[in-house]
């Protein structure tokens, strides 16, 4: 089961961003003439930007949710440094940035005055980077989602420090290149850890909802937005963005190579109630992971000056463990 | 507004001052390209934007799209092969798009709901006289009226429709459905003259005091091949078969039928032939399946009914209701070579299927005209070496299809339209092809082809019920919307939806969109995420 | 009314009449006792609207404050000590933001070694940090700060650090006047946010700031801390007038006309210090005490208006600028700019040392005398650092200090 509401074969069904053939309240937010573009035009962000595009989808949707009573507080990072260099802003929502590791903290608080105030039709959402999420922010987060504060935090993870100029975080995957993992010596890249999986971590605090989505994904996206819209307590949501700088990929291959990563099933697409997976987005058009690795330049060393089918094959192992472990693999109708 | 603290607190939105559009190397446009369904049309048909219409559920905007340049959708909706699904981008995806079942729905709708055309005013002044009424006649006679010309169609036999009438089996296309479709193109304004054969074309000319003349008479004569035979063989050739089925009594077959071809046309005689009650229809053909000129969909559906296939093999002899036949054997260059070993097989008829040839004694007196292999030699323009003098059909050189002579009827009658205007026209240039690598198939649905419902066997062989039937509303609204689009926004936002800097705008259902360029940053996304492959990249300057 | 109270129980019911919005809680000694108060005024009912959260740290208790002040609730938290250089890169933000945050600290020392007692490093160490530093020398001055405090915060849009000793002030009781809730409201009206997140009037709180601009922020931030010189004088008049004390204010100057020798200090020392100088006066020493409450912004002006005239002056600081000696002699002497006076730097009662009255005598009379250098450690045990310091000298290992000290300490018994 898609997140995103399965439409009758209409030309691209629920595949496109709109649709002429859907009825308008069925089409996605983002088809709509008319959406709010939370993050509009005029910020700095690279060509190709997944996390521009992805922050744009999210707000966009939780505007909509909630009839425009978003204040969206942002945790320090490309997101944050793109959007608004004085004296320009982006933004077109109350928007407040204070820290790199505290953004889930500083969004109770708005939610906490909110409720002093009696304005709890007014929505919060927290956001950040993979490094001010998974790393720095862990903390405040942890104690967001253990307090079950009001907040939808939403993680756009694009796996290195982007703003710093491409350094590991917790969320960069194994044998990636970064500045601070480089693709020299006997093991290139970032080694092989144990991994930190942020929604499984958020699962075990059992908070009402917990997804995952990509950019490719844009009206699975937007349904997990509404949908946790449409909750309160601590909502988490976490999105795979692809950074064309970071990843050494074409600007124009953002969405492609986010697809390409669900598709492998080295990021699987989900979401859990309460601490449970209730859905999974299957693999449509499944590919070995190589099909994945192969254009990015920080995996370039995986396959020059020779081909590393050991490592690939560890990290095939990686996405097939996901496969099984969330079932994502098609069901094959009898 | 409060007084915000400085720096610190902005505007909302201000970044809009930052034109990012600076950055840009290359940039992002809307281009038209050429579907492949289009390009291999005979017809010119522009089936994509009638599929679009038809996608949205609005037949009428559909048919009256088609009928743009096809006035027999419902026929052609039957009988065509259609190319245009085998040229079909989405083949590699799933199946082709079913075009042909839609065009079939939308004619059969047109016929239901009785959707007409306004017939114009006959403006222009000039007369055009159509010499034949099947389908390249028929849609010469219909492009020529709209383009407000007078028009006289004059046709040999006692019906309209030519081979469509007299060379197709009912079975394949139903009467009334040739009826409703030619009673609608005479509707507007055409007089058609039966039983009114033309000896002398440039006689007929300058008695009807007609400006110009189309010649269209088509293949009618069943090119017949000397075989040995005694005196009680009963041999008759295919067109004459199949034309005698619209006769007062259906001919005499017998129980044993030997067909002598490898073409549609053999398929049609062995297929009547078990509906006249053949217990026993061979096709006797020289060479081998796959080289066989017939479609394979009319060799499957004969073979389904029971129809027998005799490869590689001649017809030596005939008599006595007993035919010997030599099996042949394909050379090197594929060509069939006799092996001297017979065989006898029963036939009580010998129906022969070896192809047609066009009666052409009425151009035989036109300066100028020419006439090589039995065919009659046109320019590009469809004109034959006399001025005034146009040809198309089965009579010209071209793939015999009565999709081929509805285009060329279209072709004609835009040529005939300028040489009556004292101009010559000129087709405008066709876009560059939407090739398949040029689509991002990932974000159509998964759809694979709906298919078109059969007739039941049992009934194909007792009667002349139509086989193939049409789709009904819903499974043709889906075959519709399996349409990719190729090459041709069908506004599906993407392009909107996934530009990181909003630098597309939106203007509205059937407007499509802009771009941006104070905003845009040329990083190429809404390019690579168009699924019909309708935008590209081009280089700033 | 006047109540037998806790100091901790007296802030902490003055803060629920000042109606906080929002209250992040994280405990740690010795602030312990005002949120665990806090926690139970919100719980019962007594206080509302107001959401008390319990935080996991320091860092998150600032930032929930940071939230919730610029979603424009009136917003408090205390801490102490660890807790407060936990939350360092918050308070920094609150003050660069401009968000009228009140924050009690209740005054604590830092490790290591880790100690709980009280002195003045933690807020101290603070000091440039852009909040505003008030410095309680009683439990009565501790409550009557916070009316003051939020009054101040919101009128400067700054956030303001209300800091008492912690124990000596937090958990000592004694008869305190509390003030009435209708009396808080009167003369604190409702926060009026300069800058609020709301959905109807968007703006974006926290830009980045280059160098075009850097500088001009700020100054404008050095620019509201020097407005805050006129407020707190103005804020502490009209509290007199309302409650009919005298609390807050710049300084309290004490018994500093023709005085020849001052003690300058912040804090609740300052009652030993004025008893000292009640018994020395009585002796016929000219000597007098000044009382600094505001600390950030400092008062340069109206500290150089009191100690101008005098002929030493000796500030007791309770904390250690290591490297340097005195924090509070510092600034001072910025005051005292151009003026010629002998400056004695006396650095007492680190990590909860007792200040006694018999050792503050010792001091004064040494200093009046001319015995003191300038910088000085009060009751130091000489003896038992010269000993490790002699250690030292032999090996550059000879373990970790505070471990040898302690041995030393305990074969001493």
């Amino acid at each position: 089961m898609n997140a995103a509401q399965q439409v009758k074969f209409y030309q691209v069904g629920s595949l496109a961003a709109g649709n002429r053939l859907l009825a308008p309240e069925l089409r996605s937010d983002q088809s709509d003439p008319d959406r709010s573009n939370a993050l509009t035009c005029g910020h700095r962000a690279c060509q190709g930007c997944g996390e521009a595009l992805g922050a744009r989808y999210v707000l966009d949707a939780a505007q909509r949710a909630s009839g425009g009573n978003v204040i969206a507080v942002n945790a320090t990072g490309c997101l944050e440094v793109f959007s608004t260099p004085y004296p320009e802003t982006s933004w077109q929502l109350p928007w407040l940035h204070s820290l790199f590791g505290n953004a889930p903290a500083v969004a109770s608080g708005v939610a906490a005055a909110l409720r002093a105030k009696g304005r709890t039709d007014v929505r919060v959402v927290g956001q950040g980077g993979d490094g001010g999420t998974v790393d720095i922010g862990l903390g405040c987060l942890s104690g967001m989602f253990e307090r079950n504060d009001d907040v939808l935090y939403v993680c756009y993870d694009n796996e290195a420090y982007m703003n710093t100029g491409v350094q590991r975080s917790g969320a960069t995957p194994p044998t990636a290149r970064t500045a601070t993992t480089q693709a020299v010596g006997d093991a290139p890249g970032a080694p092989f850890g144990q991994g930190k999986s942020l929604p499984l971590i958020a699962m075990a605090h059992e908070i009402p909802y917990v997804a995952t989505a990509t950019v490719a994904g844009l009206r699975d996206l937007e349904a997990k937005v509404h949908r946790a819209m449409g909750m309160r307590g601590a909502r988490y949501l976490h999105v795979l963005v692809p950074c064309p700088l970071g990843w050494g990929t074409p600007s124009h291959d953002t969405v492609r190579i986010a697809r390409l990563a669900e598709q492998s099933g080295l990021f699987p697409v989900f979401e859990a109630l309460d601490g449970e997976v209730t859905a999974v987005t299957k693999i449509r058009r499944r590919v070995p992971v190589e099909e994945y690795l192969r254009p990015q330049k920080r995996y370039a060393h995986l396959f020059t000056p020779e081909v590393r089918t050991d490592v690939i094959a560890r990290l095939q192992r990686a996405a097939d463990r996901n496969i099984a472990r969330f079932e994502l693999a098609e069901e094959v109708l009898p | 507004m409060k007084e915000k603290p400085f720096a610190i607190t902005l505007d909302v939105g201000s970044s809009l001052a930052n034109r990012t559009g600076a950055w840009r190397t290359e940039r992002p446009e809307y281009v038209h390209r050429l579907p492949p369904c289009n390009g291999a049309c005979p017809a010119g048909e522009n089936i994509q934007q009638w599929l679009f219409h038809a996608e949205s559920g609005d037949y009428e905007s559909a048919w009256r799209e088609l009928m743009r340049d096809n006035p027999l959708p419902a026929v052609m909706g039957r009988i065509c092969y259609h190319p245009c699904e085998a040229a079909c981008n989405r083949v590699q995806v799933d199946d082709a798009v079913g075009i042909n079942a839609v065009e079939c729905f939308l004619g059969d709708e047109a016929i239901r709901h009785g959707w007409t055309l306004e017939a114009p005013q006959a403006t222009s002044g000039k007369r055009v006289l159509v010499i034949g009424s099947g389908p390249a006649g028929l849609s010469a006679a219909y492009h020529l009226r709209l383009l407000g010309h007078e028009v006289t169609i004059r046709e040999a036999q006692d019906r309209p429709g030519g081979m469509m009438r007299y060379g197709i089996p009912r079975y394949r296309l139903p009467r009334e459905v040739l009826e409703a479709e030619i009673d609608r193109v005479l509707a507007l304004g055409i007089a058609l003259e039966l039983g009114a054969r033309v000896d002398d074309v440039l006689a007929a000319q300058r008695d009807g005091g007609f400006d110009a003349v189309f010649l269209a008479v088509g293949a009618g004569i069943g090119r017949r091949a000397y075989i040995p035979a005694g005196d009680s063989a009963r041999i008759l050739d295919a067109v004459t078969l199949l034309g005698g089925m619209e006769g007062e009594g259906p001919p005499l077959l017998g129980r044993k039928v030997a067909v002598y071809g490898g073409g549609n046309t053999a398929m049609d005689a062995a297929r009547t032939a078990r509906r006249l009650g053949a217990t026993d229809a061979v096709v006797v053909y020289r060479r081998t399946r796959d080289r066989m000129p017939a479609h394979d969909e009319e060799v499957t559906e004969a073979l389904e009914e029971g129809v027998r296939m005799k490869w590689l093999s001649t017809i030596k002899h005939a008599d006595g209701g007993r035919i010997t036949i030599e099996r042949m054997e394909l050379d090197e260059t594929g060509f069939p070579q006799p092996t001297g070993e017979f065989e006898e097989l029963d036939a009580d008829t010998v129906v022969l299927a070896l192809g047609q040839d066009s009666d052409l004694s009425l151009v035989e007196d036109v300066p100028d005209l020419a006439v090589d292999h039995g065919t009659v030699q046109v320019a590009d323009g469809l004109m034959t070496g006399h001025p005034g003098v146009f040809a198309g059909g089965d009579m010209v050189p071209a793939e015999r299809t009565a999709t081929v002579a509805v285009g060329h009827g279209k072709k004609a009658a835009r040529h005939i339209d300028a040489y009556l205007r004292g101009t010559s026209y000129r087709p405008g240039p066709k876009h560059d092809p939407a090739a398949f690598d040029r689509l991002n198939t990932w974000y159509y649905a998964d759809a694979p082809a709906s298919v078109r419902p059969r007739l039941e066997l049992a009934r194909r062989v007792s009667t002349f019920d139509e086989v193939v039937q049409g789709l009904d509303e819903s499974t043709a609204l889906f075959e519709a919307r399996r349409c990719m689009s190729c090459g041709n926004c069908f506004e599906c936002d993407n392009c909107y939806g996934v530009c990181p800097d909003n630098a597309i705008t939106k203007l509205g259902p059937g407007k499509g969109f802009a771009i941006d360029l104070d905003y845009c940053k040329g990083c190429g996304l809404c390019v690579a995420e168009c699924p019909s492959g309708a935008m590209d990249m081009i280089p700033e300057e | 009314m006047l109540k037998q109270t806790e100091g901790s129980r007296a802030v902490a019911e003055t803060v629920a009449y000042c109606r906080p919005e929002v209250i992040a809680a994280y405990p740690i000694s010795p602030q312990t006792h005002i949120v665990e108060e806090l926690s139970r005024l919100v719980k019962s009912g007594a206080l509302k609207p107001c959401e008390y959260v319990n935080v996991e740290s320091e860092f998150a208790a600032m930032s929930l404050c940071i939230g919730a002040s610029a979603a424009g609730a009136r917003t408090y938290t205390a801490t102490a000590s660890q807790g407060l250089l936990y939350m360092v890169e918050a308070l920094y933000n609150a003050s660069g933001l401009g968000l009228p945050i009140v924050m009690t600290v209740a005054n604590r020392a830092i490790g290591a070694p880790i100690n709980i007692w009280n002195d003045h490093s933690d807020s101290m160490s603070q000091r440039d940090s852009g909040w505003i530093q008030l410095y309680a020398r009683d439990n009565q001055e501790a409550a009557d700060l916070h009316p003051q405090a939020f009054r101040l915060a919101e009128e400067l849009s700054l956030p303001v650090m209300v800091c008492m000793d912690g124990f000596v002030l937090t958990h000592a009781w004694e008869r305190i006047e509390m003030p009435e809730q209708a009396q808080v409201d009167a003369f604190l009206a409702p926060y009026e946010p300069r800058q609020v997140l709301d959905p109807d009037e968007p703006v974006s709180i926290g830009a980045m700031v280059g160098p075009e601009a850097f500088t001009e922020v700020r100054y404008l931030a050095h620019a509201k801390q020097m407005q805050a010189l006129e407020a707190i004088p103005d804020i502490a008049r009209e509290f007199r007038q309302a409650f009919g004390r005298d609390s807050g204010g710049l300084i309290h100057p004490y018994a500093c006309e023709f005085a020849d020798t001052i003690v300058v200090a912040l804090g609740s020392v300052l009652g030993t210090v004025c008893d000292v100088v009640d018994e020395m006066r009585a002796d016929g020493v000219r000597i007098g005490a000044l009382g600094i409450t505001s600390f950030r912004p400092f008062p340069l002006e109206a500290v150089r208006t009191v100690l101008g005239h005098a002929r030493r002056v000796v500030v007791l600081e309770r904390a250690l600028a290591v490297g340097v000696g005195g924090i509070v002699s510092q600034n001072v002497r910025t005051a005292l700019s151009g003026i010629r006076l002998d400056g004695h730097t006396v650095v007492a009662g680190l990590g909860g040392r007792p200040i006694t009255k018999a050792s503050l005598h010792r001091l004064f009379a040494d200093a009046v005398a001319g015995r003191l250098g300038h910088l000085e450690f009060l009751d130091l045990d000489t003896a038992l650092v010269e000993r490790e310091l002699a250690r030292m000298a032999q090996t550059r290992r000879s373990g970790p200090s505070a471990e040898n000290i302690l041995r030393d300490v305990g074969s001493n018994r």
